[in-house]
């Protein structure tokens, strides 16, 4: 049995009857008598009583155990951690942006709706598309929306046999998963050996069945797609449309826009290219952009400005919207964080991050290349990532890229992304973003040598990693198989109210 | 320039290990036409400075006025260490604990949130969140779709007192699944739902699941009881959807009828998370253990290390996109993880107690409010039925031309029943939290009074 640690005590575990953060609540506590008994709950919730103090040391300890940002390299593949400005945040939770329900007329939301307005021309310049809706929460809220409007799309021209969306086999999992949402059978194509899609897989695919392609470029495996121009007439001539997966916008911006290269819908990850948090999971903003024929689909609600006022865009003034993803319109916390950051940019600060990006990825692959590491595409340039493939450290040393993720946290640096794309061996997907120096990327390289030398001189510090961490490696079969989803009070210790 | 640590002398250097001469070399894959030169329409860059002088601007602009409204997003007060410590580097910039070692501070509160809010609903498991209330139940219906193998039915059962916008997102995100949503009509008298009306609804179909919405858009409280045991009558799965804030007070999902609810979600704005406009907040899914396996989202476990010592990861990922890609539970991947942080600590500060007492006061704050509106000739309660927060009142004139006078005085007034239920006349929505005090109300009820007056004399200005 293990022996129950202070430092995995939850706060349930600190909680004793009567005991409260007395503050917090209303001070007085209006008897109520007219709901009747039949629904009101018999006892109190098994929630936790904990003084202030108590709560406020509990959860600063447990931010303590976090890798972020803020305090670690986040190399972390497809995700872009790059440094998130204090300003964005700061700006955003001012008290009139904050006190602002969601519902208050537009007399009282012009200053919101403007910054709104502001980002979708914003986005529409920089991703060269025709309109622009900041309607999804998320990147798959996103490809969800993206997808409904390619089915809309074709609906409404009455072409019912396109039901088929053809994703490439190094896609993220929400591309597929996306498609399924709105009904459609997923249809893979083969990544080639230099990292673009097979071209004539491609053209044997397309069909009067395909409704269109989610495509990802630059590319899961890092690279950008260099016969993306005979993708799209390919797809197009086949009847079927592009759609762009902003995942990897980081590494094009204000260089390449996704509208120029032939695509009719694309997702943008404000929570990625345009610096908002990631907060631990979460909140994202996926905004939509689409080519002419897909306007009249985007999600709602979008925000029209006609040179007086803005006016909000809703079910009743777009009828052949793909509808509403959330009640209220979006994660308005975090447009604004969004907005706050493009205008620091500029004009002149969107190109710098892919540049930025794309050099800082570059040197880190040319590094690790010049230590020994093999790229698994290493006759093409790095994007904003690129990946490197420990094949060979697992055949001759035994270890795997499981193992090395796991021994950089020890030397303070987040894993990569691993195991992903599903394509390439033991893997590591390495996205430095634009703003890590290069000390921090030759840290980084010197950490990897050192493992790779603890690999050959003592594999078991590799397999035990890691060592310096609140826990050691966790049990991810048990935790599966002996659900432990939710603390539970032993029956006495219930408080009736 | 701003958020870019290179030097010259950094440039130069990187340059010269990767072997090229300039950056621009480094986009030399990308096919020329496609490059494109300055983005004349985007504006030039702003410092710090000037950008906070345009934000504060702009949000001065909206103003701050009294809000009577609910209707979904509820204005109550927000303890000041839930967002001191939700927005800490360490949560705010961390990304989601794929790597469980280096995540245990995120991981420990997403079991606590979890472990909270079974407590709040009487069920056994709950996810780490999905967007907002309004996708949360879209998320549960498909759940339940894919759950009820009893009937294999499509068809689900949405109650016309669900809140309009949910209806709409429902619709959105369910039908191009083929799923088929039928709405119950509610008694014109208590604004509830009845299980007559469920029979009616139905017919002889077999369905996957009935939605049962406790308070209800109109605030009022539903007969959950006898529409749990009619769902489970007719092999239909129970959707709870339900206020975080009322369970401090009401029955539990996992409580109702014989059986219990089966799967309860809701919005959790009310756990700590401003207005803001709409979002971020967060929804919240939970369900009986026997369906775990198709609860969709990220779930938080407790299990152990090589050393045996507790600690916590990510668990069933079987169910999700990045493992299962087109056969996942849902394509859900970022889901609401700082907002669930603020939520832990908001109920860890009010407890089971402080909770009972928020939710106590704005109770008694809309009844005090209601009785004083419908002091007022011509107000006066649209429905019969037991209220939570929220009260649907009637006005003597019509409510866009009222709410719109009571806005000039920097007033929310509650929300305009009108174009989603036109059955019910002028009519609006209104709500008191525990925010709302006694002078704000009283300010209401006299401008309202005076407006309903002035108005009765003469017809507005359009």
């Amino acid at each position: 049995m293990p022996i129950p640690c202070r430092s995995a005590m939850l706060i349930h575990d600190q909680s004793r009857t009567g005991r409260r953060a007395t503050a917090q609540a209303p001070l007085d506590a209006p008897q109520v008598t007219d709901i009747p008994e039949g629904l009101r709950r018999r006892a109190r919730p098994a929630l936790p009583e904990v003084s202030e103090m108590q709560a406020v040391r509990h959860y600063t300890r447990l931010s303590q155990k976090n890798f972020s940002i803020d305090t670690h390299f986040y190399p972390l593949g497809s995700c872009t951690m790059k440094y998130n400005p204090r300003a964005c945040n700061s700006l955003a939770m001012l008290p009139g942006f904050l006190a602002r329900h969601p519902m208050a007329p537009e007399t009282h939301s012009q200053g919101l709706m403007a910054c709104l307005f502001d980002l979708q021309e914003i986005l529409k310049q920089v991703t060269g598309m025709h309109a622009v809706s900041l309607a999804p929460s998320a990147g798959a809220q996103g490809e969800f929306a993206g997808v409904a409007m390619i089915r809309a799309y074709h609906q409404a021209r009455g072409d019912h046999a396109r039901t088929e969306i053809l994703v490439p086999d190094a896609a993220h999992g929400t591309n597929p998963a996306s498609a399924a949402m709105c009904g459609f059978k997923v249809r893979e194509i083969p990544t080639g050996d230099d990292g673009d899609v097979e071209l004539e897989a491609l053209k044997a695919a397309v069909g009067p069945q395909t409704a269109g392609i989610m495509l990802t470029n630059p590319s899961t495996v890092g690279v950008f797609d260099r016969n993306i121009q005979a993708i799209a007439r390919s797809v197009h001539d086949a009847g079927g449309l592009l759609y762009y997966d902003g995942a990897n916008l980081n590494a094009i911006l204000g260089k390449v826009r996704p509208g120029d290269m032939g695509f009719d819908v694309i997702h943008m990850n404000l929570h990625k290219t345009f610096s908002t948090p990631h907060g631990g999971g979460g909140p994202g903003a996926g905004p939509v952009g689409v080519s002419k024929r897909l306007e009249p689909f985007l999600p709602v609600p979008m925000v029209d400005f006609d040179g007086d006022d803005y006016h909000w865009l809703t079910e009743s003034e777009r009828p052949e919207t793909i509808g509403r993803l959330t009640a209220f319109g979006g994660n308005m916390g975090i447009l604004l964080r969004a907005y706050v950051y493009a205008r620091m940019l500029g004009r002149e600060g969107m190109g710098r991050v892919s540049e930025f990006a794309t050099l800082n990825a570059n040197y880190l692959m040319a590094r690790l290349r010049e230590a020994g590491f093999e790229a698994a595409y290493p006759r093409r340039r790095a994007s904003h990532e690129f990946i490197i493939t420990l094949k060979r450290e697992s055949r001759e040393l035994g270890v795997n890229a499981m193992d090395f993720a796991k021994r950089l946290l020890d030397y303070g640096y987040h894993a990569p992304t691993t195991y992903f794309p599903l394509l390439v061996p033991e893997c590591l997907l390495i996205e430095p973003t634009e703003s890590e120096t290069k000390e921090d990327l030759d840290g980084f390289v010197e950490a990897m040598i050192a493992i790779r030398r603890e690999a050959q001189e003592e594999p078991e510090t590799l397999k035990g990693a890691p060592h310096k961490m609140p826990v050691r490696r966790l049990d991810d079969v048990r935790a599966a198989r002996h659900l432990d989803l939710a603390w539970k009070p032993a029956a006495s210790e219930t408080t009736h109210g | 320039m701003p958020f870019v640590p290179h030097t010259q002398d950094d440039i130069a250097a990187m340059l010269a290990t990767i072997g090229v001469a300039s950056i621009d070399a480094l986009f030399d894959e990308i096919p020329r036409e496609l490059r494109i030169g300055e983005l004349a329409a985007i504006p030039t860059g702003m410092s710090e400075m000037e950008i906070a002088r345009l934000m504060q601007a702009r949000a001065r602009a909206d103003g701050q006025p009294v809000c009577f409204i609910g209707a979904g997003a509820y204005d109550h007060h927000v303890p000041a260490a839930v967002w001191q410590i939700a927005t800490r580097g360490e949560f705010y910039s961390a990304y989601t604990p794929y790597q469980a070692e280096a995540s245990q501070g995120t991981l420990q509160v997403l079991y606590e949130f979890q472990s909270m809010m079974t407590a709040l609903t009487g069920l056994d498991a709950s996810n780490a969140s999905l967007y907002d209330g309004a996708s949360a139940l879209a998320e549960a219906i498909l759940m339940a779709v894919r759950a009820n193998r009893q009937t294999k039915s499509t068809k689900v059962l949405m109650p016309r007192t669900l809140h309009p916008a949910y209806r709409r997102t429902v619709r959105s995100i369910v039908e191009p699944q083929g799923i088929e949503l039928i709405e119950v009509p509610f008694d014109a008298a208590t604004g509830q739902t009845s299980t007559g009306q469920l029979d009616t609804a139905a017919g002889a179909d077999e369905l996957a699941a009935v939605v049962i919405v406790q308070p209800n858009f109109f605030g009022v409280l539903e007969p959950v009881d006898a529409l749990t045991d009619w769902a489970h009558a007719h092999q239909a799965l129970a959707i709870a959807l339900v206020n975080p804030i009322a369970l401090a007070l009401l029955s539990p999902p996992g409580d109702w009828g014989a059986r219990g609810a089966d799967i309860a979600c809701g919005e959790a704005q009310p756990l700590g998370m401003p207005l803001a406009s709409g979002g971020p907040y967060a929804g919240f899914l939970c369900c009986k253990m026997d369906l775990v396996r198709q609860l969709p989202g990220r779930i938080a476990g407790r299990t152990l290390d090589l050393d045996g010592k507790p600690g916590f990861t990510l668990t069933l990922q079987a169910r999700e996109q990045h493992i299962r890609r087109g056969k996942a539970t849902s394509n859900i991947c970022t889901n609401q993880g700082l907002l669930v942080t603020a939520a832990t600590i908001h109920m860890a500060l009010l407890g089971p107690e402080g909770l009972e007492r928020v939710a106590a006061a704005c109770h008694a704050n809309t009844r005090a409010l209601a009785a004083m509106l419908c002091e007022i000739p011509g107000v006066e309660p649209v429905f019969d039925g037991p209220i939570f927060h929220e009260q649907a009142l009637r006005l003597p004139a019509p409510a866009a031309d009222l709410l719109r006078a009571l806005a000039a005085h920097n007033l929310l007034g509650g929300l305009d029943l009108a174009s989603d239920y036109p059955e019910l006349g002028s009519a609006v929505l209104v709500c008191a939290t525990e925010l709302r005090t006694e002078e704000e109300m009283q300010s209401y009820r006299d401008t309202l009074a005076r407006i309903v007056a002035t108005h009765s004399q003469a017809p507005p200005e359009m």
